[in-house]
């Protein structure tokens, strides 16, 4: 099977999204970005691509008359137990890298107790991973493990800190770990791992049932998934290992991946790190107008995490905080690290912090609308993309200024929003595949 | 993008004509010349040639330390004096390039002015500018007020006032710097010289008109426009330039050669664009870069048109040599009012055959930044073409963001891509 591979390298994360010869999306992958632009891309890659070949099973599971009624019950547990296992091999690595750094002589004098101590982390660690855990299912894909490595790793060690090996001790060794384990691209064994997780659902299923569920695991991993085309896109373009004519700006992509979410989309927000885009499409998703943000950050979501860190806060808290605000609070959006300061000021004058915050998410909401009226302004209907589309409060904030100034408007968010310029990027790559064929 | 960059004989003569100039000026003091300080717009220097004056123009001053990577030094200097952030990078370049013992772009020390010269007010910090150079150097100022066409047309009573105010005011302050009597034949000797330099001039700008263009009208174009827009306009030197330069660009043409560009000569002609706004100085090559090397060739552009407006049919008049300064003067882009300015960029657009319009705003200069994206959007609607902005300054390095500059030209240019081929009008 023919699949076309958009990968969006962002300042924050790496997006990459597959999409099959009709377009539809077969599978998507997220990480972290790092230091190493090409190891990102990969992971993504990697990660998409398992995803792609779940939907493939999926759709093997659904074409078997036997089978056909569970499929997404079998799905789900099979990626469960694919998961687990890709946890345990990346714990397996840390591990190893932990003990490695526990030899350094910078911790020479607690060596023995700190092998210990580490060893009983990553002994519980381990237990936790092999537990089974079916709820927490959808969420897995998304999250990194590096994240979930963290908030068990620091749990346990405040558990296990003393006055010989401290709190601090322990998490170093983590840090630096955590680091390497996240820098190295392991191999998946995508086929063995998917084997091994049949073989473990086998026994509780029927003999027959079982049987089949083994042939159509065979079937699907027979399929060939053949990545004819990869299109990247995102602020680290320029540094994705692709020639020039497999890499378009992220404008192009937003506003083509805005288009397939909703294609009645004629303006598109993106919000993300660091730049904020408006663009305007016309009916199929060409770019005919865009302004981004040039010579300052302040309308940026690092604003927000600017904000999040002043306030020892996660940055997914402040919408939820900032829609509780009953009173307006005006506050100014031109300098991120000012609106720090007046944030401090306005605390110590005696103002609520929820009051404050909304006056924050205003803030960087005005110089979005900003940049709307530059671009063309905004038409019906409005996308809204970025990490910022998922916080509440900028939402809201968004949704009564587009209101004031332009009326009523269709305002669409995707679940999805984050991949929006991996979906656009994969759907050049699909053009560009075509455009081949009909060259040959 | 394919061969060695070739100095063609016309760079070389400008190179020579613009050393002469500047060694001219630093011997000034021992042959005891007079010295004018002058605005580029506007500029009278075939009445200053009239009197034997030497003119120096600052903004040139700025734009060539930028170049040659000083703006940033000469900004600092000026910002310790107490000149704030936001004023025009021009001025603090030349403030600072002054207070550093001001030595100019090639590498001699500058005389100072015996008068300055106020010949153009479209730019109100030309006022500011001169005022406080007026201190700097303690020198008298004489003012020439230039009416703003805040109508779109010329009137008579305007040419009347600007000629009145020549009269009364300029010449007499000419005569005194100088110690020479105004002698109208010697301004229309040099009116001929100059109407012979700006036909040519014309005729380079306009053979990009021809595919694949032989020139770039933006950053070539800079170069082109610098005799003419210099000290040398109405001058036999000049005239003989234009000639030469004119003689060059049309035997490329007939060659079907594309621009010469500082890494090259630019082969394949992918974009055509008209660019308004001027260029930065402080990244002027990487800058070019960003459109060379994607194939972009700039056919028009309005900043070409700063120091004089000929390609819509002016030219300096013997038979009338104070009307057409006047005229001339008024004539000079910025002076031109929102409505005129779209109307030149949609005649570009299509006498040009542009693909789209580009408009770099420099955060230095309000006489061009106010009202560009409104023009930009009146020209989108009135062609159709797609139009893209930018955000640099003239010699300040710290508002060029080459990534952002960069990320904004290349997403610009796929968009037109995207609106050219045909199966990306297929439904996604």
């Amino acid at each position: 099977m023919k699949a076309f591979v958009g990968i969006d390298l962002g300042s924050t994360t790496t997006k990459a999204v597959f999409l099959d010869e009709s377009g539809q999306v077969l599978g998507r992958g997220i990480t972290n970005s790092r230091s190493s632009y090409d190891l990102a891309a990969k992971i993504a890659r990697d990660e998409a691509r398992v995803s792609a070949r779940f939907a493939l099973l999926e759709r093997s599971l659904k074409a078997d008359e036997g089978l056909a009624a569970e499929a997404e019950r079998l799905r789900s547990e099979l990626i469960a137990h694919f998961h687990r296992h890709q946890q345990l091999v990346q714990l397996g690595r840390l591990r190893e890298i932990a003990f490695v750094e526990a030899h350094a002589p910078r911790v020479a004098a607690i060596a023995e107790p700190l092998r210990e101590r580490l060893a009983v982390i990553l002994d519980a660690m381990e237990a936790e991973e092999k537990r089974p855990r079916l709820g927490i299912l959808a969420k897995q894909t998304s999250e990194f493990f590096r994240d979930r490595a963290a908030s068990a790793f620091s749990r346990l060690a405040e558990e296990r800190a003393d006055s010989t090996v401290k709190f601090g001790d322990l998490m170093g060794i983590f840090d630096k770990a955590i680091l390497q384990v996240e820098n190295t691209s392991f191999e998946l064994k995508f086929d063995d791992s998917l084997r091994e997780a049949a073989a473990e659902l086998v026994p509780a299923m029927g003999a027959e049932q079982g049987q089949r569920l083994i042939r159509v695991v065979e079937t699907s991993l027979d399929i060939d998934l053949d990545e004819v085309r990869t299109i990247g896109t995102g602020y680290g373009r320029q540094r994705l290992p692709f020639a020039k004519e497999d890499i378009r700006s992220e404008i192009l992509c937003h506003g083509l991946g805005a288009h397939a979410q909703f294609p009645g989309t004629r303006t598109v927000l993106d919000i993300g790190g660091q730049d904020t885009k408006a663009i305007q499409v016309d009916e199929n998703g060409i770019v005919t107008s865009f302004q981004m943000n040039d010579r300052c950050a302040a309308g940026c979501g690092r604003y927000l995490g600017y904000i999040a860190d002043e306030m020892s806060l996660g940055v997914h808290e402040l919408g939820p905080i900032a829609q509780q605000s009953t009173r307006h609070v005006h506050i100014a959006s031109t300098c991120t690290v000012f609106a720090g300061a007046e944030l401090r000021d306005r605390l110590t004058a005696g103002q609520r912090r929820e009051d404050i915050l909304a006056g924050l998410h205003r803030a960087v909401i005005l110089r979005a609308v900003a940049l709307l009226a530059r671009s063309g302004g905004v038409e019906e209907q409005f996308t809204f993309t970025g990490g910022v589309a998922n916080n509440p409060a900028a939402v809201d904030a968004l949704q009564e200024l587009v209101h004031e100034n332009y009326g009523a408007r269709t305002l669409n968010i995707s679940p999805g929003s984050i991949y929006t310029g991996a979906l656009g990027a994969a759907l050049f790559a699909l053009r560009a595949g075509e455009e081949r064929w009909e060259a040959a | 993008m394919s061969g060695k960059a070739v100095k063609e004989q016309s760079m070389v003569k400008q190179k020579e004509l613009i050393q002469d100039h500047y060694h001219e000026l630093s011997r000034a003091p021992e042959t005891g010349r007079k010295v004018i300080y002058t605005f580029v717009p506007g500029n009278l220097t075939e009445l200053f040639r009239a009197f034997d004056l030497l003119p120096v123009y600052p903004e040139i001053n700025a734009l060539q330390s930028a170049m040659r990577q000083k703006s940033t030094l000469f900004i600092n200097e000026a910002e310790r004096a107490g000149h704030a952030e936001d004023v025009c990078t021009y001025v603090k370049t030349d403030i600072g390039m002054l207070r550093r013992g001001n030595v100019g772009p090639s590498g001699e020390k500058l005389p100072p002015p015996d008068l300055l010269v106020l010949s153009y007010t479209g730019c109100f910090t030309f006022m500011k500018w001169f005022e406080l150079l007026r201190q700097e150097y303690d020198c008298p100022v004489v003012m020439l007020h230039t009416p703003y066409q805040g109508d779109g047309k010329i009137t008579p009573s305007m040419v009347r006032y600007m000629v009145e105010q020549m009269r009364t005011e300029v010449i007499p302050a000419l005569e005194k710097v100088s110690g020479i009597k105004y002698d109208e034949d010697r301004l229309k000797e040099a009116m001929a010289l100059s109407e012979s330099a700006e036909t040519d001039l014309v005729a380079v700008l306009e053979s990009a008109k021809h595919r694949p263009s032989p020139i770039d009208g933006y950053f070539g174009g800079v170069y082109y426009i610098g005799p003419i827009f210099n000290a040398f306009r109405g001058t036999p030197e000049a005239a003989e330039y234009y000639r030469m330069l004119r003689g060059e660009v049309e035997e490329r043409m007939a060659q079907g050669l594309g621009p010469v560009t500082p890494d090259g000569l630019l082969a394949n002609e992918k974009f055509r664009l008209v660019v308004e706004g001027p260029p930065n100085w402080t990244s002027f090559r990487e800058f070019w870069k960003m459109f060379h090397e994607e194939g972009a060739v700039v056919v028009a552009s309005t900043y070409t048109k700063v120091g004089g407006l000929y390609d819509t049919g002016f030219r300096h008049d013997k038979e009338h040599p104070l009307e057409s300064l006047a005229h001339y003067c008024m004539g000079c882009y910025t002076n031109n009012n929102l409505p005129q300015r779209i109307d030149l960029l949609e005649r570009y657009a299509r006498d040009y055959s542009a693909d789209g319009l580009l408009v770099n705003s420099v955060k230095s200069c309000n006489s061009f930044s106010a009202g560009q994206l409104l023009m930009l959007r009146e020209f989108e609607k009135r062609t159709g073409l797609p139009g893209g902005f930018i955000e640099t300054d003239l010699v300040d390095a710290r508002y060029f963001s080459a990534a952002n500059v960069k990320n904004r030209i290349e997403s610009y240019l796929q968009m037109i891509t995207q609106k050219r081929a045909p199966s990306a009008r297929a439904e996604a």
